[in-house]
Parts: structure tokens; sequence; C-alpha cells
């Protein structure tokens, strides 16, 4: 598959690690050129520097014809537009996007966006983590 | 009762706007994150300022924005003027928004997904300055996103095509209408007996899209194919 990520911090990084390793094709975009270090030295794919609304860098790093676009900088807003560039603009088939607020994650999300949210994440497994514990459900 | 006007973000434009909107009677809340700009606004707007950020939807619904007549984003950032704008109108069904755009480059995104209207003031200053120091033969002027028109300006040379034809033997087609001639410093109202010259400037309203039609059928060098 040909991968875009955007935003290569720990999760963006570690995904372009994931998906470099099995063999796809994927390309980086971040703002800070020193996030390259980020990758392992025997990263093959590309990193572009640029920030995500950047729709001319986004067409550079490959974003028309790519499978996927996951995108997880640091900033929601960021996220929440450069992956409605990704779906609207360049069609790609599979967006994942990060966004940390709960609200305007599932706000986003009921209007079709692929959304993970850390936030609504670690509250839901700890709360699971406390059920498993006591061996019963807690609400 | 007056209307509602919901500015987010209190720089600069936001500040100076929620004062004039003040001054002219309508309701103001303005919304600043930053501690330092809102202590400012605080004191002036006492408790028309609101504190947070206003792309989360908390501090949105603080400043009232289910009644909000009008929000507008003029933010330094343009994500968040977007993700305000799609807020207030697809989540809250807020009838009126006006997004500022501080890159021109990002344009085309706020266009993109449906974030009208928009003002930019870099690009309003350039347009100025091409207006008046013209490098190129086409200038826009202005446009009408929704009915799909646009007032452009078409600068004629010695060379163009149309120099030195009558109005009426110009191949003008339906869509395309010259409405204004600006010669030497008057303004010359067109008919079928006027013929163009170097350094006019036609003033020329024509469909969205079509401009480049324009500058081809009266601006183009005579030696250039069409």
């Amino acid at each position: 598959m040909r991968i875009l990520i955007v935003g290569c911090g720990r999760v963006g990084s570690s995904l372009a690690t994931l998906y470099d390793k099995s063999g796809h094709e994927v390309n980086v975009v971040d703002e800070d050129e020193d996030a390259v270090h980020r990758l392992e030295p025997e990263f093959h794919g590309g990193f572009f520097k640029g920030v995500g609304l950047d729709v001319g860098v986004l067409r550079e790093a490959g974003t028309e014809g790519a499978d996927v676009c996951l995108v997880a900088t640091d900033g929601d807003n960021t996220n929440l537009v450069v992956a409605q560039i990704a779906r609207e603009q360049f069609h790609v088939p599979c967006v994942v996007v990060r966004v940390f607020d709960p609200n305007r994650a599932k706000f986003f999300e009921a209007r079709g966006l692929r959304v993970v949210c850390p936030v609504a994440l670690t509250a839901d497994l700890m709360h699971q983590a406390v059920s498993d514990f006591r061996g019963e459900d807690i609400e | 009762m007056n209307p509602f006007i919901l500015v987010v973000g209190g720089g600069k434009v936001g500040a100076n706007l929620s004062r004039e909107l003040l001054a002219n009677d309508f309701e103001v809340v303005v919304i600043e994150q930053n501690p330092r700009k809102h202590a400012a606004l605080e004191k002036e707007f006492e408790q028309a300022a609101i504190m947070g950020d206003g792309t989360e939807v908390s501090v949105l619904e603080k400043a009232g924005i289910a009644r909000a007549d009008y929000v507008i984003a003029v933010t330094g950032d343009d994500e968040d003027n977007i993700i305000i704008s799609q807020l207030a109108t697809e989540k809250y069904g807020v009838k009126n928004i006006i997004a500022r755009v501080n890159n021109p480059s990002n344009q085309q995104t706020f266009d993109m997904l449906g974030v009208r209207p928009t003002v930019s003031s870099v690009r309003t200053i350039l347009s100025m300055v091409e207006h008046r120091l013209p490098h190129q033969r086409l200038l826009s002027l202005l446009s009408f996103e929704e009915e799909n028109i646009q007032v452009v300006e078409v600068i004629l040379s010695e060379n163009s095509v149309g120099v030195g034809k009558k109005l009426r033997d110009l191949p003008l087609p339906q869509g395309i209408l010259l409405v204004l001639i600006l010669r030497e410093h008057e303004s010359v109202i067109p008919h079928g007996d006027i013929d163009l010259r170097p350094e006019d400037h036609l003033i020329i309203v024509t469909e969205e899209g079509r401009e480049d039609e324009v500058c081809d059928l009266i601006a183009r060098d005579r030696d250039e194919q069409s």
C-alpha cells in the first residue's frame, strides 16, 4: 500500500516504521525537519518538511494516489483540516485522524471521518481495568 | 433585541472589530485564549470577554454560540478559523459566518470545505497594489462566489488583438459583459462606436472561470497563438 503519514511525532514515527518494515511505501510529512531523526536509519520511505495544511506539500508527498493517510500532528484542528483535505480533495480512500478533544472527535466522526480519540480511549480502558479488577461492570 | 455577534480571536482584528460592533449597538462576545490578551480585553469589554480555546465546544457554548446571529472567526490560525466555522454552521446551525484567511495559499482549502465568506487582508492589499501598479493584463477585482460571477479588469497593450477594433466588432460571447472602459483617468461608457486603445482598462463582468477566455479574446498579443 501507499501510505502517507502527516505528523512525525511518537505516533507518526511508530506507524511509519511499522509500515515501512512490512514493505509498504511510506511518506512522512512534518513541519520540523529534526523530526526525521525519530525515524530509524534504515527507513526506506520519504520525508517531506512542511505544514500539513500546505496542499503543495501534501501533493508532493503523494497524497494523490495514496491508499491510506494517517494524520497525527500535535494540533487537533490541523489534523481535522488535513484529514478533510485528504478525503475531499485527494480522495484518499482510508483517512484516519487523531483528535485529542472528545467533543471535536465525536462531531467529526459523525461527519464521516475515521477518528481516534486517545482521551476517550484511555478513559474507557482505565474504566475497563477497574471493572476487570473488581470482576464486575461498574457504572 | 440587538443582533448578537460572537467574535472568536481577540488579537488586533478581533479586538478592534468588537469595539466597532459595540459602538454600532451590536451585542458582542469575544473569545481569546491567550491570558495576557484576554486580560486586556476584559478590562475593556468586561464580561463580554471570555477566556478559552474558541475551538472547544464548552468554550463556544459558554460564549452563547447557540443563539449567535453571526460568528466571526478571526484567529491567527487558518485551521482554527476553519474548524470554528464548521462547528458554528454545522453543529450549532449558525446562519452567518465570516472566516479570516491569514495565509492566502490556504484560500483553496476554505473554498473546498465550503467555509465562506472569507476575508483576507493580504489578498485585499495585493489586489489593490495590482490595480495601481499592474504588471499583468488581467486582474480580478471582485468575486460574487454565491452567484458565480466575477468582475475583472483587463489592460490592453499596443499589441492586444482588441486594440483598434470597434466594440460592435468584438466577438464577446454571452456571459461576458464589458461594463466600463477606464481611459486616461476617465470612465467611458461602452457602446458600439467606441474603438479600443492601448492602455485602456476594461472592466468586465463574467461568469466565474471564464477570465482566461476574456483575456484571450481581447488582450492576447496579436502574434500570440490563440
